[in-house]
């Protein structure tokens, strides 16, 4: 077992490590930049190393910094948490080549996923259904025209040599197309110099599945379970939650198994998720996977028993997936908010001091937080505050917990979330498990004031 | 890993009866073993060792395995008033409440984390001494960071009142490592 691990992050997820190496009777050091001084990662951590300024470039993303620290204080293991450098290939690289163990996939792996389009590939050929599309690009509108009638409608024409919205268009029907091909052509050649276009099925109101899974070194993989993560705002999730009302036990031992095969192929260790888009005739797609624990992991956590992160830290030390992760079985059922500082109508970004911070407690509620009482918010960083879960035998027992919690969360200082979600746990559609990507797109507009 | 061993406790601060090399090797035995506080007495001596509790907003820092961790408070207080490197007592040598700079001094702060090493190799000496006056841009010490060595420079012309650091500590980022007296004359 490692002797000494670096958390190279912070907030909330440094702590949920600390909390994991505590009880694995591992040592702690904790980074931080100047503006995170008096954080609890820090305060907790039995060794601390400022690395930078507030900026993240030149703290939490600085590589030589983050592997300075891990060398003066002579660790055995790094733990990249989320977002940062948790899926860096180079980083990644730069610990192997330090002889620090990096606690997430092989270099190789993060590459992998993180080639959208080689993902893809690999998940098609283990026979995960991915998004139904082209080949590459469509040469002309008889092309294109033959491709949607394969694919059937709606589809989208998009840029090969871009994004961001831009020579894109949604093709509803036949008569449509030709006229959406030679827009769609022009508008590429004027953004991206390219008038290239290829076509995919057009999802119109998509769920948000994904699957958590586990590796080990020996070649064995995992999945637990998948979470629904439809409530998102800008593709920013705000409320995830498991099992998925949209998921039966058939379609996740089927879409386990296969996911588990491809996996398994190409060698996975450690964490991931394994994200899908579920169409509204329940057909499911793979779109991407993050190589790296998640923030709502511990939804899973709740519904399984299993610790990810303790189990993370476990397989990267060799140990084999069958001791790190005994017999389970999904039990109940677990919604998670994320507490964001925000204004809960506009989603301006409310960074500040906290002056009162009383969280909720009882029976089945969770909250993983690095805020409290006194704290600042930095402006810096991501806006979330705290993650709020609450696990009931099934789901109405879990939004009643939620909604009793969300009401018992008291955040004063700055503003937060938690209005919004309050209201969201009371709307019907929410209750009877009557969702997709655009869920708050109409939330908001519904609403009057 | 690191580079080269670390040298001893400076030999500017002397405590009459005391060993300073086994208080060292004391600290180190703290510091391993995760003890907060150590008592010994033998005859008419008495130690006794108590790890600082950082004052208010201060980071728990780095747990070095020489003196730097915890000040030996008995040892200390018997030190003479003028030990140009006594440790403050109420506080670890890397937390930010270290000495604090008096109002004309100037402190040069390490840009990177890294070890500290006060002469460009081992067996030669330092590159400034307390009292020598450095140029801005004059190479004051060298970091290790990943096996680089990095010079680091004197921002500013000035006097060096105070190295607050010893060779081959772990340093962080923004740790104080020369306190000047300013020339006047800038980088």
């Amino acid at each position: 077992m490692f002797r000494k691990i670096l958390i190279a992050n912070r907030g909330e997820i440094a702590l949920r490590v600390i909390d994991a190496c505590k009880e694995l009777g591992i040592a702690t050091v904790a980074v931080y930049s100047e503006a995170d001084r008096n954080a609890l990662h820090v305060r907790f951590a039995d060794e601390a190393v400022c690395i930078g300024p507030a900026r993240s470039s030149e703290s939490y993303l600085n590589i030589p910094q983050v592997i300075s620290a891990a060398e003066i204080t002579n660790v055995d293991a790094i733990h990249p948490g989320y977002g940062f450098l948790s899926e860096n290939a180079n980083f990644a690289e730069v610990c192997e080549a330090s002889h620090i163990t990096f606690i997430g996939p092989s270099p190789d792996l993060l590459r992998m996923m993180g080639e959208k389009d080689q993902a893809r590939r690999e998940m098609s050929a283990a026979g995960v259904p991915i998004v139904p599309g082209s080949q590459g690009v469509v040469a002309d509108e008889a092309a294109a025209l033959s491709e949607a009638t394969r694919i059937k409608y709606p589809v989208i024409l998009k840029a090969s040599a871009g994004g961001g919205g831009r020579g894109m268009r949604v093709v509803r029907g036949e008569n449509e197309l030709p006229g959406a091909f030679a827009t769609a052509s022009n508008e590429a050649q004027q953004a991206f110099g390219v008038a290239d276009l290829y076509i995919e099925k057009f999802i119109e109101r998509p769920r948000h599945i994904e699957f958590q899974v586990l590796g080990d070194k020996h070649g064995h993989v995992m999945h637990l379970g998948e979470r629904e993560c439809s409530i998102q705002r800008r593709h920013q999730k705000l409320i995830e939650e498991s099992p998925s009302p949209a998921v039966d036990a058939k379609l996740r031992a089927e879409l386990g198994a296969r996911l588990v095969t491809a996996l398994q192929h190409v060698g996975y260790t450690s964490a991931g998720t394994v994200e899908f888009l579920m169409d509204e005739d329940g057909s499911i797609y793979f779109i991407e996977m993050n190589a790296r624990i998640q923030v709502e992991h511990p939804v899973t956590e709740m519904v399984t028993g299993v610790d990810l992160i303790k189990s993370q830290i476990r397989l990267a030390t060799g140990e084999k997936l069958t001791d790190v992760v005994g017999n389970f079985a999904l039990r109940g059922h677990a919604i998670e908010c994320r507490i964001n500082a925000e204004d809960p109508e506009t989603f301006v970004p409310s960074a500040g001091h906290i002056t009162v911070f009383r969280t909720p407690g009882g029976p089945g509620i969770r909250v993983d937080t690095a805020a409290h009482a006194d704290a600042v918010i930095p402006p810096y960083y991501d806006s979330l505050v705290a993650k709020l879960i609450a696990f009931g035998d099934d789901r109405a027992e879990a939004i009643a917990r939620m909604r009793r919690a969300l009401e018992m969360f008291v955040v004063e200082g700055i503003k937060t979330s938690i209005p919004l979600q309050r209201k969201i746990m009371m709307d019907p559609d929410f209750s009877a498990g009557r969702l997709d990507t655009h869920f708050l797109d109409r939330f908001a507009t519904s609403r009057v004031g | 890993m690191k580079g080269s061993p670390k040298k001893p406790a400076s030999s500017d601060l002397s405590v009459p009866g005391v060993d300073l090399g086994q208080l060292e090797r004391l600290l180190s035995f703290m510091s391993d073993h995760g003890l907060e506080e150590f008592e010994y007495a033998h005859g008419d001596l008495r130690i006794r060792l108590k790890k600082a509790v950082p004052q208010g907003a201060a980071a728990p820092v780095l747990a070095l395995p020489v003196a730097q961790a915890a000040a030996p408070q008995s040892a200390v207080a018997q030190a003479p008033a003028g030990a140009p490197q006594a440790p403050s007592a109420a506080s670890s040598a890397l937390a930010p409440s270290a000495p604090a700079a008096a109002a004309d001094e100037h402190i040069i702060k390490s840009p990177i984390v890294g070890t500290f090493y006060a002469g460009p190799s081992p067996d030669a000496g330092p590159f400034v001494r307390a009292g020598d006056v450095v140029e801005a841009g004059q190479t004051v010490c060298i970091i290790e960071a990943m096996k680089l060595m990095n010079e680091i420079e004197a921002d500013i012309s000035g006097e060096i009142a105070r190295v607050m650091v010893e060779n081959g500590q772990p340093v962080e980022y923004g740790e104080p490592l020369f306190a000047l007296r300013p020339t006047g004359k800038k980088k």
